[in-house]
């Protein structure tokens, strides 16, 4: 994995999960793809980096201050930068029953991810979904 | 208000009448609920006609009269018992024979009431069944109730858990592939961030563990007259530790001794809770201060204030709810359960107690809690 050319480079990401050690994992991941990476703790720590920071790619954990955090940092960041693709990471899935509706029109152009990944994310799995997004 | 549907069934139309015209308007409230019990009452002539108004409608109360144009009572029962109605069978049995009684009440009826009867006596009898009736959906609702606590409750506990083993095993997949590179103290930190998140775990799963029992009130307590001031000073000392770590003061302002009735233990849990709080969500050089008077000859104020780092609104609103934990620039690395507080105002509730939290972002925050006086034992 490491001889890999950091396809990458130049480009920045912006990471925000409120779990410690997922967060320096995850950054270590980007970071290996060849991305700057800016990261945040909390959904307002998230908030401020999308004020302040212009970025290329985004990965936001599902819950965190909010149980829904993931979606308003998508939305926030999707009204700013409508073009930057957006992977939510969830450890939530269907046990806990949490249900988006997206009956409307209003919370279809809400949920602004453009992927949904399972939490417990594999390096290869995280590349995968980004040459996909980023090309 | 509750509705009994209560089916009458005698092929004698005095019969049916007297005893609808008993049970009409009769009501009564249980002991223990704050239900009323009324009833909305059918009358039926035949066995047949029986059977069919029982296929298509849903009955709590049967009043059926043993012996029936076409069929008797007891075939009645029987087909009761095969379609399995839920409902409850109240036969009457003239000549006040025995033997009809026992084999009615083995056959599935609740009870017989003997002709002829007094409107009392019919009254007394639907009672005592109509009782019985709501005391088992009674039950029904509270076990409903439990399970769907039980549910929430592990689906929470499972995330909790599932956090710290994602984050062990993320851990392990980069040591085992190397991809921080050759150096092996860049994979140090990892195994000590497993750890810590192992004795998380562990933490995790004992005050689960002690909420639980707390809940079930499975824990023995041992109430007797003890110093809470006592209690207090040996908190102290079990987190003197930490406190030294960062450099922190823990200030005790109470006379020598306030008695009050209670277990030792749960005591020095409460205090523990405060102080270990108060000393992780410190600042270095900072204060703890705890304040323990008499309020009057049955309440206790408990206070304890640090210089610490404070919530905001946000924080404070969620505060005892549980595995809550605040994650910010200030509280990256502090380690917790989020179980603390929840169990704190479990043991607090056990003293008919209240908590309150004052918070100054940045600035400090003050728990204030009054205890009262167990009752004797």
């Amino acid at each position: 994995m490491n001889d890999k050319v950091k396809q990458y480079q130049g480009k920045t990401a912006l990471l925000v999960d409120d779990d410690i050690d997922i967060l320096e994992q995850t950054q270590l991941y980007l970071e290996t793809f060849g991305f700057d990476v800016f990261t945040g703790i909390s959904q307002a720590e998230g908030e401020q980096l999308i004020e302040n920071e212009k970025y290329d790619i985004a990965v936001f954990d599902l819950m965190m201050e909010n149980a829904d955090s993931g979606f308003i940092l998508s939305y926030k960041s999707k009204r700013k930068y409508p073009e930057v693709p957006i992977i939510i990471a969830t450890a939530v899935t269907n046990e806990t029953g949490l249900h988006f509706d997206v009956g409307t029109d209003e919370m279809r152009s809400w949920i602004k991810a453009d992927v949904i990944m399972d939490k417990g994310i594999r390096m290869e799995q995280l590349l995968s979904q980004i040459e996909i997004l980023l090309g | 208000m509750l509705k009994l549907k209560l089916l009458i069934v005698d092929d004698e139309p005095g019969m049916r009448r007297g005893a609808s015209r008993s049970l009409r308007n009769f009501q009564f409230q249980m002991k223990d609920f704050k239900d009323i019990i009324n009833f909305e009452i059918s009358e039926c002539a035949t066995g047949n006609g029986t059977l069919e108004l029982l296929k298509n409608n849903q009955y709590d109360l049967l009043l059926l009269d043993y012996k029936l144009e076409d069929i008797t009572g007891l075939d009645i029962l029987e087909v009761i018992k095969e379609e399995k109605y839920n409902l409850v069978t109240i036969m009457m049995t003239a000549f006040a024979s025995l033997e009809v009684a026992v084999s009615a009440t083995k056959n599935g009826a609740y009870d017989f009431i003997a002709k002829p009867f007094t409107p009392n006596e019919l009254r007394s009898v639907i009672r005592k069944a109509s009782s019985n009736i709501v005391v088992r959906r009674k039950a029904k609702l509270l076990e409903e109730e439990k399970r769907q606590v039980r549910f929430q409750f592990l689906s929470v506990l499972s995330h909790e858990l599932k956090a710290p083993l994602n984050a062990i095993e993320g851990y392990l997949r980069i040591m085992d592939k190397k991809i921080a590179g050759n150096d092996i103290s860049n994979y140090e930190k990892m195994l000590h961030r497993s750890l810590d998140r192992i004795g998380g775990m562990r933490k995790l799963i004992f005050d689960l563990l002690d909420l639980t029992r707390i809940e079930s009130g499975q824990k023995v307590r041992e109430i007797k007259e003890i110093n809470i001031v006592e209690a207090a000073e040996n908190s102290i000392e079990t987190n003197s530790a930490i406190a030294k770590n960062n450099n922190i003061a823990v200030n005790l302002h109470a006379e020598k001794s306030i008695l009050i009735n209670g277990d030792m233990s749960e005591l020095e849990i409460m205090f523990n809770n405060l102080i270990s709080n108060a000393v992780k969500y410190n600042k270095i050089n900072g204060q703890i201060n705890i304040d323990i008077s008499r309020i009057d000859d049955s309440s206790i104020l408990i206070k304890v204030a640090d210089s610490g780092i404070g919530m905001t609104a946000n924080e404070k609103s969620r505060l005892f709810r549980e595995f809550v934990r605040f994650k910010n620039e200030k509280t990256r690395n502090i380690e917790g359960s989020g179980l603390g507080l929840s169990i704190l105002k479990k043991l607090i509730s056990l003293y008919d107690g209240k908590i309150n939290v004052e918070s100054e972002f940045d600035i400090g925050t003050t728990f204030i809690i009054t205890l009262k006086n167990l009752p004797s034992v």
